[in-house]
């Protein structure tokens, strides 16, 4: 025993040697690097569109994810089903996007174990399966309780299908846990250039009411056009999927079709060139 | 000495460093756009006015005269707009006075981008240059920083992609005049829904090799409905605390009285009242 | 304190390892800001035997809508999840999802209160209970402005206003969010009659304020209508649509109307 009580019952250094503080925090002394987060997306993917319609939803997203500039990877499907009633597109970080899909997978094993429907048929009569909307609340709290540890989910999502009533259900949430709905939704760039499309075909609720599935799916198709057009992160290739009563039927070797360069021939220079 | 005065910048700069913020310029946070058609082109644009989130003016105009067959649409901070399509207007006559010939678009577009460059975007002027002179009808885009563009159909400002979602679903070649004045105000309306810096009303100019047309709220759809209560208060609502009159005798010890008219104000003074509960524009 | 140990006067004696204080690095940057405004503009009168709650329908992110109908009103209390027979109105303007999560909180608050004490909450235990829950999260605050409506104990119409943090008061009226700065002094002078004197009085310094009494419901309703229809003329984060909701005693009667959408 020694006259300094901050010693007292410490290990002695020319018994035990001298401690090594090297697994602590850098704020204790450490050379442990702080817990890091998510602080800015790295793979990406770029606008998801969808739109309602009479009996159901279409959603489409392109199949690109892009590092930074380079179109990195190009057969990456960012539309993924779940059960037979939504989809959700996923747009922004590509490994946060595997992550949800992975949640995504054990949450319905989850409930088809819990609704206790051993056949096929089953559980397709199943009136307790979770529609599209119940998908989209539990999303947007895994992504608000994500934001509010500040460790987000790099994402924007739309919850596209048919709800408990099998009404056509379409809503948003994003990295803050923010969420929208809405008759046409569209997410990054498509916010600015498909949604001013869509809104023309779709003002409000009642004229998606009005809206037949073939039109749907038409306005869709001519926004991814006009998205591959105008945004840098996109590509031709793309993914679709229509939900209605019948199913999910999704499309993920779309390819864009009838592209216009028509004024492209009528552009010498950017000036005073006229050869 | 020409140009701007950068006496203050200084001071300015300290100022800035010791937290006073900058004063905020009214910018025409803007949907502006123009198409080439079969013998013309049009421009068109929004007419809000915005500063910060607040409406700065509901009605304003963002086409501005360059020289009677052409024509300018600015968005950006409204005062370098307002400013820069003047003195290239005023210099262009010059010019066009001393060569003796039309001025041509091409001068317009050079003059801009070379003035604007050489202001390195400290001009925050964002330009769509438009008209017909004797080689053709022809359309630009200027940016702030001076670089331009020459295509067949151009967007700008804050709508812009809203209004180039128009422009790339329904644009083809070979447009006809009410085409092309029909895709470029659907253009700007797209800019008026979808974009929060632009709004109220659309304003067109269609320009020929003939003649210039502007189409003043070529649209409005965004007029203001009734308001339900009258809003005028009684006579003496507000308390006068103290009254001194000055007549028109005692005042003319100082200063000369004339009177004018019938004695009511000119109609250059009158004042643009909101006269309740009628609806005002 | 380890230098102490570790000193060359103490060779002689055993030393011992202490955690050692380190420089505090430069704080470390986060650039994920976890918050964001969704605009929108709401506002509350409270009159002798009702309440109104109103707002603007828009969310907005920049210079985008994401939708045009986003609800800032919410029903708290009542049955089940359409809130059947509820009395309280909570509105929510500022960052979205911190306004639902907030509103979900009160809403099971107040059904757990019914379910423990086989009673409705009162108005005013429901107004200390949401200052707290704001509170409760001072230091990673609730970024929304709430207003809550209902009837008193007495019968009366009730609005109370809060900060983002739990500062709240009882008032006549009250407008929050976006264009707040514009409608609150609209309020001011036509609810509370400010600025406003007895016009049948000579003039002077004797001259009487008007004051303010209980204002009728059609009266309010036609003020909120015209409050807003201007807000949407100056304010380019507000418009779309309105929505209204009017406590009284017989429960809450919901309105909507549409705006311009410019």
């Amino acid at each position: 025993m020694n006259h300094f009580p901050q010693a007292w019952g410490r290990p002695r250094d020319d018994v035990y040697g001298q401690y090594n503080p090297s697994y602590l925090p850098q704020s204790h002394g450490g050379t442990q690097q702080p817990i890091t987060h998510t602080q800015s997306p790295i793979v990406t993917g770029t606008s998801v569109i969808a739109i309602k319609f009479k009996t159901g939803v279409v959603i489409a997203a392109d199949n690109l994810a892009s590092y930074g500039s380079l179109a990195r990877f190009t057969d990456v499907h960012r539309l993924k089903h779940f059960n037979r009633k939504s989809v959700v597109g996923v747009g922004g970080d590509v490994s946060d996007m595997q992550y949800l899909d992975r949640l995504l997978k054990s949450l319905d094993v989850e409930e088809n174990y819990s609704t206790g429907s051993h056949t096929a048929e089953e559980s397709e009569t199943d009136p307790a399966m979770m529609g599209a909307n119940n998908l989209h609340t539990y999303l947007s709290k895994v992504m608000y309780k994500r934001r509010s540890d500040f460790n987000p989910l790099w994402n924007a999502l739309l919850v596209a299908g048919l709800d408990e009533k099998n009404k056509p259900f379409l809503a948003s949430a994003d990295l803050l846990g923010t969420t929208f709905s809405g008759p046409t939704m569209a997410t990054g760039f498509g916010a600015h250039l498909a949604q001013p499309i869509m809104r023309r075909i779709v003002p409000d609720e009642a004229a998606s009411q009005q809206l037949g599935r073939e039109e749907a799916v038409q306005a869709v198709r001519d926004c991814m056009k006009v998205l591959f057009y105008r945004d840098a992160r996109s590509m031709p290739e793309y993914s679709i999927a229509v939900i209605d009563e019948k199913g999910v039927e999704l499309k993920e070797k779309e390819v864009l079709e009838n592209q216009s360069w028509d004024f492209a021939d009528k552009i010498r220079g950017y000036g005073t060139q006229t050869v | 000495m020409p140009g701007f005065d950068f006496s203050n910048h200084n001071r300015n700069i300290a100022l800035h460093a010791k937290g006073v913020p900058l004063p905020k310029a009214t910018s025409t946070g803007t949907t502006i756009v123009g198409a080439l058609y079969d013998g013309g082109v049009v421009i068109a644009a929004d007419t809000r006015a915005t500063s910060g989130p607040i409406v700065a003016d509901k009605n304003c105009e963002k086409l501005h005269y360059i020289s009677p067959q052409i024509w300018c649409a600015g968005a950006g901070t409204a005062a370098d707009t307002e400013f820069t399509t003047a003195i290239i207007s005023s210099n262009l006559e010059l010019h066009s006075l001393s060569t003796g010939r039309k001025p041509r678009v091409v001068t317009v577009m050079t003059m801009l981008k070379q003035h604007l460059f050489r202001y390195q975007g400290h001009i925050g002027a964002y330009l769509v240059v438009a008209g017909c002179d004797p080689t053709g009808a022809h359309l630009f885009t200027v940016h702030a920083h001076g670089s331009t563009d020459k295509l067949p159909y151009v967007t700008m400002g804050s709508g812009s992609l809203a209004a180039m979602s128009v422009f790339e679903t329904q644009w083809k070649p070979n447009l006809s005049r009410d085409d092309a004045v029909k895709l470029c105000a659907d253009a700007i309306e797209a800019g008026i829904w979808n974009d929060l810096g632009s709004g109220s009303n659309v304003d067109v100019c269609v320009i020929t090799p003939e003649k210039t047309t502007l189409l003043r709220n070529f649209k409005t759809p965004n007029t203001r409905e009734k308001k339900q209560r009258d809003y005028k208060f009684k006579r003496g609502t507000t308390a006068v605390l103290n009254e001194k009159v000055i007549t028109k005798e005692q005042i003319s010890k100082y200063v000369t009285v004339h009177d004018i008219g019938d004695g009511k104000a000119g109609v250059g003074e009158k004042m643009d009242v909101d006269t309740q509960p009628s609806a005002p524009s | 304190m380890a230098s102490l140990f570790n000193a060359q006067s103490m060779l002689d004696q055993p030393s011992y390892s202490f955690a050692q204080p380190t420089s505090h690095s430069e704080p470390r940057q986060h650039s994920f800001y976890p918050y964001t405004d969704n605009g929108g503009s709401t506002l509350g009168i409270s009159g002798q035997d009702f309440a109104i709650l109103a707002g603007d329908t828009r969310s907005t992110s920049g210079y985008n809508i994401n939708t045009r109908y986003a609800p800032k009103l919410f029903k708290i209390g009542g049955d089940g999840p359409n809130n059947t027979g509820s009395k309280i109105v909570l509105s929510v303007v500022g960052f979205a999802a911190d306004g639902r999560a907030l509103k979900e909180r009160l809403d099971t608050v107040v059904k757990m209160y019914k379910y423990q004490h086989g009673k409705d909450i009162s108005v005013g235990a429901c107004a200390q209970r949401l200052s707290h829950i704001l509170y409760s999260k001072r230091f990673f605050p609730y970024y929304v402005t709430a207003i809550l409506g209902g009837i008193d104990e007495e019968g009366k119409g009730a609005l109370y206003s809060y900060d983002p943090v739990g500062s709240y008061e009882r008032e006549q009226c009250r407008a929050a969010g976006a264009a707040s700065s514009l409608i609150m002094p609209f309020l001011d002078n036509q609810v509370n009659l400010k600025n406003q004197y007895d016009a049948s009085q000579p003039q002077g310094f004797g001259k009487e304020p008007l004051k303010p009494q209980p204002l009728s419901r059609p009266h309010v309703e036609s003020l909120v209508n015209d409050a807003f229809t201007s807000a949407v003329e100056r304010h380019i984060e507000v418009g779309d649509g309105l929505q209204m909701m009017i406590i009284t005693k017989d429960g809450i009667e919901e309105t909507y109307a549409p705006l311009k959408k410019d």
